[in-house]
């Protein structure tokens, strides 16, 4: 009797959950339904209903169609670019908590480090908002710039083709930096204080400090987020790359996400663009499988 | 913060204080140095962080043909603030900053709710499948179909040019489940269980013991979601047509862009030439752009501040559990 009032209780409980776990099989398992377009021939206003089923022909079109391979290459060599810069620098914010913490000015710490996490609040339209006023052609930086006799007429900073890569990638930067960093001055206000001392105590320098006591003590918490940004590393997301896009830097700043919205809503080919998604979305779970079995080889545990 | 601190701020640097009473610091040129570079770098990341929302604050307050022209730098010039009476005289402004506060308000009031509820019940013990569901809820974080096949599954749930689609996908947040969960988990057993010994069910232990110990996670999860909310472009983006239901975020995008086709336009046909450059059409952008930027980012400079830490707090929590 007892282990069946338990047993209702339970089951009680569940139903209380319920609810939520039916709004989120909508809006988080229900849109893996929307995989099968990639096996029809879906051209709207006609439903999908009345699509003639094609099987793997979108798939085997990203491999045999030449102009899609060479878009879609391009397309691939851009996510690689812009995902491994921000891979290559991901060291940045453990550098940024390092130097910030030997700042032993409180207030000024704590106002740099209020004004250099501000940016990550605000959302990518604000970020090309604040880069348009500073850097169009009748942006704050030219006029400054011709003001002071420096250019005769303006840089076009925002329509150029090059270096569009390490331009995403330093706009990335600003935004996040300072947030990316609080993890790691979070791990460095937790180092024993003894560490400290006995460093001081057999004479090390500052330098040596850093390197001997501080930088051990994070590697575990940055192992972890550098794991994390290799199973992402598909997934550089959309806004950023929306925004910014022109017709001028179209080729370099298409990155998977990018073009996948480009191709469905920009152009109508939805079946082609669900095929890469779908794509995308399984390589990215054999990615973060990867990477957790890896993390458990190497130091125990997972990271999911 | 004590103010008697940072009475020696310049010089500080130098003299690592936790140490300086049991051990005399040799402050070697390298150390200074180092501590000038540090000082010199942080402030000019610092002033490049702040310097585009100051920039757009007092250029929206200038003249502008002055702003226009970009001669607005450090200092406004010609002060008036006619540009924020003028602004929401723009057909749809007014309605998209309506839409926005209504999605940011309903959205987080929804988002708390479920989060804390949802939170506290994966803390449970004694739930049917709880370490099932659990994972159903978490795994979403890692994993998604992809944009195009969500558009197209919410566009055959009727949730195209829908207010609805605004709030229903963001109810149940993983990561905020996490916090909350992380955090019931971490306050004494024994409340919950005196409280169920009295004879307390689970609803009344939830809004009796646990919303009011809960207050300072609820307070996070509120100031992400909100400022989700406040920033949310990509919905808008896929799932709106419906010029009654723009965001601010998105009327935003779209000045930007009539601004930049048109100053691109401009710059083509007539390259070099100033006296096309003060074009009255051409100011008004600048200035209705930037006007509607300040519009847009005041609700966060504001909330900013005051909630920095809760901020900071959410994020650590949520990686000691991550």
């Amino acid at each position: 009797m007892r282990i069946h009032s338990m047993r209702s209780n339970s089951i009680r409980k569940f139903l209380y959950i319920s609810p939520f776990m039916v709004l989120l099989a909508i809006f988080a398992y229900y849109p893996l339904y929307g995989w099968v377009y990639a096996f029809f021939d879906y051209m709207p206003p006609i439903p999908l209903s009345q699509a003639p089923f094609v099987g793997l022909r979108w798939f085997r079109s990203l491999v045999e169609n030449q102009v899609k391979v060479d878009q879609l290459l391009q397309v691939i060599k851009n996510t690689f670019g812009m995902s491994g810069l921000s891979i290559l620098f991901s060291w940045l914010p453990m550098i940024f908590a390092i130097f910030l913490t030997e700042i032993k000015a409180v207030r000024f710490r704590k106002f740099i480090q209020t004004v250099t996490t501000l940016p990550n609040f605000i959302s990518w339209v604000l970020v090309y908002s604040l880069a348009f006023s500073m850097f169009s052609s009748e942006g704050v930086v030219n006029g400054f710039l011709s003001q002071i006799g420096l250019i005769d007429s303006p840089v076009l900073f925002l329509q150029n083709s090059d270096h569009v890569w390490i331009t995403m990638w330093i706009w990335a930067t600003w935004k996040t930096l300072g947030w990316s960093a609080i993890l790691y001055i979070a791990a460095i206000m937790s180092i024993d204080e003894s560490l400290y001392e006995a460093a001081y105590v057999d004479g090390a320098t500052r330098m040596q400090v850093i390197r001997h006591v501080v930088l051990p003590s994070m590697l575990p918490t940055y192992f972890v987020l550098l794991m994390l940004q290799i199973a992402s590393f598909l997934n550089n997301g959309l806004e950023q790359y929306f925004v910014f896009q022109n017709a001028f830097n179209k080729d370099t700043i298409q990155v998977l996400d990018l073009y996948v919205y480009n191709l469905a809503m920009g152009g109508g080919s939805y079946s082609v663009s669900v095929a890469i998604s779908m794509l995308k979305s399984l390589i990215s779970v054999v990615l973060l499988f990867s990477v957790n079995g890896l993390s458990k080889m190497l130091r125990g545990e997972g990271i999911v | 913060m004590s103010d008697n601190q940072t009475g020696l701020a310049p010089n500080a640097a130098n003299n690592n204080r936790r140490f300086s009473k049991k051990i005399k610091m040799q402050v070697s040129t390298t150390d200074k140095l180092i501590s000038v570079a540090i000082y010199i770098v942080f402030s000019l990341f610092a002033f490049i962080c702040v310097y585009p929302f100051y920039s757009i604050i007092i250029n929206t307050i200038s003249a502008n043909d002055l702003s226009a022209k970009g001669e607005i730098v450090f200092l406004p010039k010609g002060i008036h603030f006619q540009n924020y009476i003028d602004v929401f005289k723009i057909p749809g402004l007014w309605n998209a900053f309506v839409i926005s506060l209504g999605r940011t308000v309903i959205g987080t009031l929804l988002t708390v709710g479920a989060s804390a509820f949802l939170g506290f019940m994966f803390a449970q013990e004694d739930m049917w499948g709880k370490k099932f569901w659990y994972r159903f809820t978490i795994i979403t974080m890692f994993f998604n179909a992809g944009i195009i096949p969500w558009y197209l599954t919410m566009r055959s749930l009727h949730l195209t040019n829908n207010f609805l689609a605004y709030i229903l996908p963001s109810i149940v947040a993983p990561f905020f489940i996490i916090l909350v969960k992380t955090f019931v988990e971490s306050t004494p057993k024994e409340l919950q269980q005196a409280a169920s010994i009295d004879g307390a069910g689970t609803f009344t232990i939830f809004y009796k013991v646990i919303l009011p110990i809960s207050k300072p996670i609820l307070a996070t999860v509120a100031i992400f979601s909100a400022v989700n909310q406040w920033n949310s472009f990509q919905d808008t983006l896929l799932l709106v047509t419906d010029s009654k239901l723009y965001s601010l975020q998105f009327i935003l995008y779209n000045y930007i862009n009539q601004a930049s086709s048109l100053s691109t336009m401009v710059n083509l046909q007539n390259a070099g030439s100033t006296a096309i450059a003060s074009l009255s059409t051409k100011q008004t952008t600048t200035s209705i752009r930037m006007t509607v930027t300040i519009i847009v980012v005041a609700p966060i400079l504001l909330v900013y501040p005051i909630f920095q830490r809760f901020f900071v707090k959410g994020i650590i929590i949520g990686a000691v559990k991550g």
